[in-house]
């Protein structure tokens, strides 16, 4: 059976089509969900993809968060359904309480497009399966707003719980604390990444092919429920 | 007082009765005997509406009045060609790639507005592009900006770059639409007059080409996009303040504010609008605004149209008609639409919240009819306004400084002769803002959205995928160089032709097509006309002999700061095809490899010997407008070196038939700071060293800029393939050495680790600009 990866399009979603080329390529099929639709067509997972949902003009994710597919996307994510966001998904997935912090601009107040090391640092999500431990793995960074921040209670918990998924290895690039470029629930079933790993699936168009992993990762995760 | 406050309004009915009320025409920007023009071609007086629609369609950045004698040699000298599927005259030219693709692109300058407020200014730049591509039924799918400031250390420019550059980001990465290259450079002649110029470059299948004309009587015209503003009154013209019919100047800001998100919405919207099949015909509104979309639709359509401005919808209910006429409010499109089909169409619209609004209808009176409140505000035959604006046949002379100023040899000037000071030579180069590193820039750019960019800055050209499955793509390069064309116009069109043709050329692509950006002084300079003259000539020879036609482009005078003239800047774009995008050449040395793998392969078995260092073409003691001899000596002056296109063109050939072949591993073009440059770029990129003998006098084998040159890394084992290939093409190859180390030697000359050249340019743009 071919795992159904649900892939939501906000107004302004960016890397929607990027995000479906990769999950096409780990074997699943991407399936289209629209923001003003009820419903998540029997997906069996779904990623919020990049961009600027509604220009970001209130503050990144803040209006998407209320879209109509949201108010079904919330609650599946709540009962386990996997949810990974990239960049502006991953913002979306903090406005919406799924995940805990906050996404600021960037400490040098620019956009900022560049290669970066991650290392992977909690495999045991339904995203992260395929890559060891401590897996060094290149991707490409590209946002302006992608400074990770939470209090210190709450970073506490989430070194304490294992839910950091990836640090920058070479410094934070953004000013995000503790090197943080993605982070889990507690469940682990939800997952926001700032860097984009769909832009790292081909040598050809991107740094290498280190990103493919978390596409594999659900597709194998998938199969093995 | 508006001119559209009912007390004030002026009427067709009210100009026939008041032939002698005076009119602004002046402080529109027209001539006494443009405005008798207009009366004659009406047979009274315009009214107030008709004035500002005239004063902007009549300007020169709509009309092309001063240049429009010269570009006609685009036409009649253009190379035949089956490739071009639309060409100059429309929104952009279409070019066929094959396999039943059509890919259409341009650059336009945005200028002045981005020296007024160059945050918005370069921003709705990209935005106007971005609209020309779409109106052409084509999918836009990446953008470059070709970038020139004052010195790079005086104020202005601290004020100027950041916040175009910033522009730029900020629009494009919201649009969501990759920035793949563009130039950077910097010279006191731009000062107070940057030039900021954008390409767009879109896709399409041949069936998707859209129309802009008004075909088919009782079809709607329906105003689809942002709401119509105060903002941009009279951008196209000199006009700053709108101020009709007397009473107190209502001023307006005539820089345009930009929307990405609703551009966003807007290209969405429109590409599903064409997929279903309910455009008839379509206009993006950029200069000009409703003027410019309704008389070109009108006139391209020759059946006419009538229009209800009240309908036009309001971001400010206080603008009349003459100020909805040309206002250039950003994110706007027309479009023509079969009665059936509106329903269709409005709720396409609807589901992406882009508003949308019938505002008339064709008609088949051969005029273009406006009203107001019920009167009729605009009564004129379309193609008046469109195409039958003025023309003149300005004075041009060549400058009588021009002859000093190319006696001023620069092989007077004291050179490099040891080793210790040709580094010297070489790191003060690197060191210099135009050729540091511009990471700094193009950091802040989004790359790789849309996933489809191959090879992007500081690579060559940029190099997209079209489509996945067979590997069709396409390459984009933008050149020019000021100073070339400072010292010999015609010779410096050929040039900055000729660059972005072996910059496509040097990605494995074959070149097929030609946009330019003519970026000039005032056109009332005789010298200015005479710069512009010799520029027009000279692509248009060039683009003959090498077979690629102009597409269309963009010219943009009146750039200088009083008396002074920028120096001339032709802009070229040049579009090449790669029939397979993995076979592209990157710029960067590779690490020691084995035949056929590419630096971005995953490296699995054991490293190949080194790949060997090949010079592509011939080496001649040119340096009049060099590189070395402005940043070493401040000088300019001498003759640009000579432009061979036949040297230009079997230069091309053997790279395409290389990188086809998988006989090279990279390429990268000679240009500014000749081989010394482009060894330590081609070095920096791939993180590796070389070693290289130079062939006759060191100086001039590092730092000529003679033309119709690259360096290329032949794969171990494919020599004696690649030699038999450039003999056959009759391409003079030399070899310089080997790739390897991290150390850039030249024999005999200087070692340098290639960390020590990345630390001279890393850090100049960032100590600048912060």
């Amino acid at each position: 059976m071919t795992a159904r990866v649900g892939i939501v399009t906000f107004p302004g979603s960016l890397d929607d089509r990027d995000t479906a080329r990769a999950v096409t390529r780990a074997g699943a099929e991407p399936v289209p969900l629209w923001h003003g639709d009820r419903g998540l067509h029997g997906v069996d997972a779904v990623i919020l993809p990049g961009g600027f949902s509604y220009g970001d003009y209130l503050r990144c994710g803040a209006i998407a968060r209320f879209a109509p597919v949201m108010a079904d996307v919330i609650p599946a994510a709540r009962s386990g359904l996997p949810v990974l966001g990239i960049c502006n998904g991953f913002q979306i997935l903090c406005e919406a309480h799924l995940l805990p912090g906050a996404l600021i601009r960037n400490a040098g107040l620019r956009f900022v497009d560049r290669d970066v090391v991650l290392r992977m640092e909690h495999t045991a999500t339904p995203w992260t399966g395929d890559y060891q431990q401590d897996q060094e793995i290149t991707v490409v960074l590209k946002s302006g707003e992608g400074c990770y921040l939470a209090d210190p209670a709450t970073l506490a918990r989430l070194e304490d719980r294992g839910q950091i998924v990836a640090r920058y290895r070479d410094g934070s690039p953004n000013g995000s604390v503790r090197e943080i470029a993605a982070v889990a629930n507690e469940e682990g079933n939800v997952v926001g990444i700032m860097p984009h790993p769909e832009h790292a699936i081909d040598p050809l168009t991107g740094p290498g092919a280190d990103g493919l992993g978390f596409f594999a990762s659900v597709v194998a995760a998938l199969v093995r429920q | 007082m508006s001119a559209g406050t009912a007390a004030g309004l002026d009427t067709v009915a009210l100009a026939a009765a008041t032939p002698d009320r005076p009119q602004p025409y002046a402080e529109l920007g027209l001539t006494d005997a443009e405005y008798a023009r207009i009366r004659q071609l009406l047979g009274r007086r315009p009214t107030d509406p008709e004035l500002a629609l005239y004063s902007v369609m009549w300007s020169e950045h709509c009309s092309y009045k001063s240049s429009k004698i010269y570009l006609r040699q685009f036409a009649d000298k253009a190379p035949r060609t089956t490739a071009l599927l639309a060409g100059i005259g429309h929104n952009a030219g279409v070019v066929d790639i094959g396999q039943g693709y059509a890919v259409t692109f341009k650059i336009e300058s945005h200028n002045h507005p981005s020296y007024v407020e160059p945050f918005q200014g370069a921003a709705t730049g990209v935005g106007g592009i971005v609209r020309d591509i779409l109106a052409m039924g084509a999918r836009p799918v990446a953008v470059m900006d070709s970038l020139r400031f004052g010195p790079a250390d005086a104020p202005d420019t601290a004020r100027v770059l950041p916040g175009v550059v910033a522009g730029i980001s900020f629009y494009g990465n919201c649009l969501g639409l990759p920035n793949i290259g563009g130039e950077l450079a910097f010279d006191p002649c731009y000062a107070g007059n940057p030039l900021v110029n954008a390409l767009c470059v879109g896709v399409m299948r041949h069936a998707d080409l859209q129309v802009a004309a008004a075909r088919g009587p009782g079809n709607k015209v329906i105003l689809f996009g942002a709401r119509t503003g105060p903002d941009g009154i009279g951008g196209a013209s000199v006009l700053a303040s709108a101020s009709f019919g007397g009473g107190d100047a209502a001023k307006r800001p005539s820089v345009q504010v930009g929307d990405p998100f609703m551009e966003k919405l807007l290209v969405e919207c429109c590409l599903e609008l064409s997929a279903a099949g309910l455009v008839a015909g379509i206009q993006d509104l950029g200069a000009a605004g409703v003027s410019c979309a309704t008389a070109e639709l009108a006139a391209g359509g020759g059946s006419g149209m009538s229009v209800t401005l009240d309908s036009v919808p309001l971001r400010d209910p206080s603008l009349g008609p003459a100020e909805i006429l040309m206002s250039e409010s950003q994110e706007r499109m027309m479009a023509i639409v079969a009665p059936a089909d509106v329903a269709r169409f409005t709720s396409i619209c609807a589901r992406w919240d882009v508003p949308a609004t019938v505002i008339g209808e064709v008609t088949g009176t051969g005029r273009l009819e406006m009203t107001w409140h019920g009167e009729v505000v605009v009564d004129i035959a379309p193609e008046t306004a469109a195409d039958q604006g003025p023309v003149y046949d300005r004075p041009a002379a060549r400058p009588a400084a021009q002859d000093a100023l190319q006696a001023d040899d620069p092989a007077a000037l004291p050179r490099p002769g040891s080793g210790p000071d040709l580094l010297g030579a070489l790191l003060a180069l690197l060191a210099s803002p135009d050729l540091a590193d511009k990471t700094w820039v193009t950091e802040q750019y989004d790359r790789h959205v849309r996933g489809d960019t191959v090879l992007a800055t500081p690579d060559d050209a940029g190099v997209l995928q079209v489509d996945p499955d067979t590997g069709l793509g396409v390459a984009l390069a933008t050149d020019g160089n000021g100073r070339y064309s400072r010292l010999d116009p015609y010779a410096g069109a050929q040039l900055a032709l000729a660059e972005a043709y072996r910059n496509v050329a040097a990605t494995g692509a074959r070149p097929v097509a030609v946009t330019n950006c003519l970026n000039f002084g005032s056109p009332e300079d005789p010298s200015v006309m005479w710069q512009f003259a010799e520029t027009v000539r000279g692509l248009a020879d060039g683009c003959a002999f090498l077979g690629t036609p102009v597409t269309g482009g963009n010219v943009s005078f009146y750039n200088q700061t009083g008396d002074v003239p920028v120096h001339p800047t032709p802009v070229v774009g040049v579009l090449g095809v790669l029939d397979n995008v993995r076979c592209r050449l990157p710029l960067a040395f590779s690490q020691p490899r084995a035949r056929g793998q590419r630096p971005s392969d995953a490296v699995t078995g054991p490293f190949g010997p080194a790949g060997s260092i090949v010079l592509l073409g011939t080496t001649a003691p040119e340096l009049g407008g060099s590189a070395w001899a402005w940043v070493a000596h401040g000088h300019l002056g001498g003759r640009p070196p000579a432009v061979d296109l036949a040297a230009e063109r079997a230069l091309a050939g053997v790279l395409a038939a290389a990188a086809a072949d998988g006989l090279l591993t990279a390429a990268h073009d000679l240009s500014d700071g000749g081989l010394a440059v482009a060894l330590a770029e081609c070095c920096l990129a791939g993180r590796t060293g070389c070693r290289v003998t130079l062939p006759g006098d060191p100086f001039t084998a590092l730092f000529s800029e003679s033309s119709a040159r690259a360096v290329a890394e032949v794969a171990p084992g494919a020599e004696a393939a690649f030699a038999a290939l450039c003999a056959r093409h009759g391409v003079p190859a030399t070899d310089l050495g080997t790739v390897g180390g991290d150390r850039l030697e030249v024999t005999g000359c200087f070692s340098v680790p290639v960390a020590e050249l990345a630390a001279v340019r890393r850090r100049v743009l960032p100590d600048l600009f912060g």
